[in-house]
């Protein structure tokens, strides 16, 4: 038994699209909670504090 | 081949998750430093210059209120005089919308920096979200293509309608703003996707329409155009933003695709 075999076996098969959707969904869930906050949210203090970022990368704000 | 036997067994892998987050973490937080340094170079004097302009813009559209006051309290209050000019000040404090905001110089740079990485993260954890999905080998070239896909969606087709605007530009209701531009980059995203891989001829239609739409549509506008910064300032502003996030986004694809090729090779 050698894990170097088991390994390379492993990575040879691509993982089937349903053992990636809901790691890659939760991912991409968290990317557009974090993007809403820096980006998006409304409340006065993350306005202010992320204001320069958001006029740079040409979010609506105000 | 894995660092230690543990990590052998597929069942003991770091899960795919934690994968795709650690590739979003390092790429998002070098490509967000990068877009801070250039932002610094390049837009941010554009933006405190703009700040000037908004500033002055409302201390005289408060002027004259405060002359009329003058006026009325003229015939009974003469001693009141300093208080019409007090609200002025007050008024021209609270020119970032109230609330709390960061101090000018170090604590401002801090949370920007802050407010650029967690955008940047973001962004990769939609990218390597992207990658992991696909399925295909990636290098740091095949993700230059995806960074510029990202440009495309998140900043050239919103930008089409809705261009970076500099502090004190009418708009219209933010909201409304916001609407538009997450359903062009929704649209154009769904486009993209749809020319790259779609192989019927109707479906690279409908990615034609997709992007068309939003535009045809059009950007939520003001009731009246104005600003109070110099037209020129607001164009170099543009090119500005325009070349700065052209940066960001080759970096972040060319980022997301080494270390989503790192971690596919150690998984």
């Amino acid at each position: 038994m050698s894990p170097v075999t088991s390994h390379s076996v492993e990575a040879a098969t691509p993982l089937a699209l349903k053992d990636k959707l809901v790691p890659a969904l939760g991912a991409a869930a968290l990317g557009i909670v974090l993007l809403f906050g820096a980006g998006f949210a409304p409340m006065e203090a993350l306005h202010n504090a992320a204001h320069d970022s958001r006029h740079s990368a040409g979010f609506p704000c105000h | 081949m894995p660092l230690s036997p543990a990590a052998a067994g597929p069942a003991r892998r770091p899960g795919l998750f934690n994968r795709i987050a650690a590739t979003a973490a390092g790429a998002g937080i070098v490509a967000g430093l990068l877009l801070t340094g250039v932002q610094h170079l390049q837009l941010t004097s554009l933006i405190r210059t703009a700040e000037t302009y908004e500033v002055a813009a409302q201390a005289a559209s408060a002027a004259p209120q405060q002359h009329e006051h003058q006026h009325e309290d003229q015939h009974q209050h003469q001693h009141e005089h300093a208080v019409p000019g007090s609200e002025h000040e007050h008024g021209a404090a609270e020119h970032h919308h109230g609330g709390w905001e960061p101090a000018p110089g170090g604590e401002r740079l801090f949370y920007t920096v802050l407010a650029n990485v967690s955008m940047a993260v973001g962004y990769a954890l939609l990218l390597a979200a992207a990658l992991t999905l696909r399925g295909k080998p990636v290098t740091w070239r095949s993700g230059l293509l995806w960074g510029g896909a990202g440009y495309l969606v998140f900043f050239v087709a919103p930008s089409l309608g809705l261009p970076p605007e500099l502090p004190g530009t009418e708009a219209a209701p933010v909201v409304a703003r916001q609407g538009w531009w997450i359903a062009t980059a929704g649209a154009t995203a769904c486009a993209l996707a749809l020319l790259a891989w779609g192989r019927h001829w109707g479906l690279k239609l409908a990615a034609l329409a997709l992007l068309v739409v939003p535009h045809l549509v059009g950007a939520p506008q003001p009731a009246v155009h104005g600003a109070v910064a110099p037209a020129a300032l607001a164009r170099d502003f543009i090119v500005a933003a325009a070349v700065a996030n052209a940066a960001f986004w080759l970096a972040l694809g060319a980022l997301a695709g080494w270390f989503h090729a790192r971690s596919s090779r150690a998984g």
